[in-house]
């Protein structure tokens, strides 16, 4: 090989290089970013889209600008679709959130078969929402559930779990608490082994009682953590739909008075049965509206738990 | 209750702290310890009062009998999942690790602010949102009743990418990257023969995560499919309506069926579930 190929094969191989070294890191980055704006990006605009028509999935579409949003806001069932979605909501989040602190203040503690303990509250995420809506739905049967039958051995009567808001809301978070308030406590777990020991050290030193520990020093350094299991817990309950399906026997009316229709399968039920896909996007889109302004109150609630430090 | 204070540290557990605990596990138990008591006997068992606490013989009739069940399609949604979070999860996992990588070792304009709008994405319910439109892309693709309507819109996940990066910071030093570079090797090179072998364990977690996730969805695989050509979800919930009232001990069938490949996983995994988790978690 002369000098001249040399150099010139050496000054081609920097190239690549360089390319590579520039070019790469895009080049990683952009299978997710390719694939996230065909089937996330994409989808999220032509809702809007949809949501300004009367669209049926075939013939015509026409335009008819905001109708599909003012049908929705004074529309009898979407209200109650909003008002059960939040109810269900607050009424599975409040306690689980809670429950989930409590749970891993306890496995922070040292004791013999943590591990196990921690994979045993874990269970239940393991399982499929369907298979568990199945069998609370079997629970909570008004004849031969078992919890009726528990309410009678402590000499209540048979509650008919399906008739009334209250009580379908109810079974519907516990199923909802059941799969997750093990896993909120796993991820409180992780950052409550970040908390500094001198920090509890200090203040038994203080006289302060453990309780007082736990919400003067646990919960205000988990303030991070706790915004962001409330912020998938709103995402997830805004979201509910197997749940209430398979309560209701796989319908998507949430009951014969709707007392249990969610948005999200009133999305599915404008679209799927009525045929209305301008309504069932107009309802998505409100649906992420509400997603986002429940998110942002919940994290100035729970922003405000400094003022307790 | 109260012990001697010299002998107990703050954080040992109490009586009181195990026995709450030992109660959490119980409860977490409870629903599938049921689902095989129902499962294992006859049909009677689930309207008997007091209801039955131990299982029965049944089992192994009632699974040849939810997986012979002709409305449900029981097997075929075995399969059809299988297939799905299989594909899904070796997607997830080359494009997370790929993008972790290069978010975590390599240096590049705009890397910050493209970090941030993955997490910005992680936080918009894209799939459930778009339900429409994605299914009028399916219609128009004619891909309805097909697996790839049911796989394409999960192939990539920012919880993926963020678990990754977070993983590669602290599986791969630096210093190794740089050497291997300086000796002339590609940045995929590094990638496949440094990255890859080092955040295995990573790779298994979030393998696991992405494939429960997956196994379990449900909403999409409703809009896209025909009962004829179900998920596993879809199946359990063909049978669990087809038989409403009657037969509760093969719905129960199909259900425990439906989660074994996850509590088998489950018990294999476990630990590095728990871990992974909590990994994940810290950095949010």
């Amino acid at each position: 090989m002369t000098s001249t190929e040399q150099r010139a094969g050496r000054s081609g191989a920097r190239l690549a290089s360089r390319l590579d070294h520039r070019g790469s890191p895009y080049l990683f980055v952009s299978p997710y970013f390719l694939l996230f704006a065909a089937f996330g990006l994409f989808p999220l605009g032509f809702t809007l889209w949809v949501s300004l028509h009367r669209w049926k999935l075939a013939g015509d579409k026409e335009f008819v600008g905001i109708d599909n949003y003012t049908f929705l806001l004074t529309n009898e069932r979407f209200g109650a679709a909003v008002v059960n979605t939040l109810g269900m909501f607050t009424l599975a989040t409040v306690p689980q959130l809670l429950l989930a602190l409590l749970l891993a203040n306890a496995l922070n503690k040292r004791m013999r078969g943590l591990l196990y303990l921690r994979m045993g509250v874990l269970i239940p995420m393991v399982t499929s929402v369907v298979a568990v809506a199945i069998v609370f739905s079997q629970l909570f049967s008004h004849r031969y559930g078992m919890i009726n039958w528990a309410v009678e051995l402590f000499g209540g009567e048979k509650i008919d779990w399906t008739a009334s808001k209250l009580t379908s809301w109810t079974a519907i978070a516990t199923m909802v608490d059941w799969r997750w308030t093990g896993y909120n406590a796993i991820i409180f777990l992780a950052a409550m082994q970040a908390i500094p020991r001198d920090l509890y050290e200090a203040a038994a030193i203080d006289g302060a009682s453990p309780r007082r520990q736990f919400w003067q020093i646990t919960v205000p350094q988990l303030k991070p953590v706790i915004i962001f299991t409330v912020f998938i817990s709103t995402m997830g309950g805004l979201m509910l739909f197997a749940e209430p399906m398979m309560f209701g026997n796989g319908r998507l009316d949430g009951g014969t008075r709707g007392d249990f229709q969610t948005i999200g399968l009133y999305i599915v039920q404008a679209f799927r049965e009525r045929n209305n896909f301008g309504l069932a996007a107009a309802a998505a889109w409100l649906l992420f509206v509400l997603i986002l302004v429940t998110a942002l109150v919940n994290y100035l609630f729970v922003n405000r738990l400094r003022g307790s430090k | 209750m109260k012990q001697p204070k010299r002998l107990r540290k703050p954080w040992d557990a109490t009586v009181l702290t195990r026995a709450t605990l030992i109660l959490a596990v119980l409860l977490s138990i409870w629903p599938l310890y049921w689902m095989i008591v129902i499962a294992s006997r006859d049909i009677s068992a689930a309207t008997r009062i007091p209801p039955p606490l131990l299982p029965g013989g049944n089992l192994g009739d009632n699974i040849v009998r939810a997986l012979s069940d002709e409305s449900s399609h029981l097997m075929a949604g075995l399969v059809n999942s299988l297939i799905v979070s299989a594909t899904v999860t070796v997607s997830v996992v080359f494009i997370s690790t790929l993008a972790g990588f290069a978010f975590a070792k390599l240096r590049f304009r705009g890397s910050t602010v493209l970090l941030v709008t993955v997490l910005l994405t992680m936080m918009v319910p894209l799939q459930q949102i778009g339900v429409v439109p994605l299914y009028i892309m399916m219609v128009e693709l004619g891909w309805v009743n097909t697996l790839q309507a049911v796989i394409l819109p999960f192939l990539v996940n920012g919880f993926g990418i963020f678990l990754m990066r977070q993983y590669t910071i602290q599986a791969v030093p630096s210093e190794l990257v740089e050497s291997a570079r300086m000796d002339g090797a590609s940045t995929f090179r590094i990638y496949w023969n440094i990255v890859l072998p080092a955040v295995r364990p990573g790779i298994a977690v979030l393998a696991l995560l992405t494939f429960m996730q997956n196994w379990n969805e449900f909403l999409w695989p409703l809009i896209v499919l025909q009962p004829d050509n179900p998920t596993v979800q879809l199946a359990i919930r063909g049978l669990s309506e087809t038989n409403y009232g009657q037969d509760y001990s093969m719905i129960f069938t199909g259900t425990l069926l439906s989660i074994v490949p996850l509590v088998l996983v489950f018990i294999a995994f476990g630990r590095q579930i728990v871990g992974g988790l909590m990994e994940g978690a810290v950095k949010e």
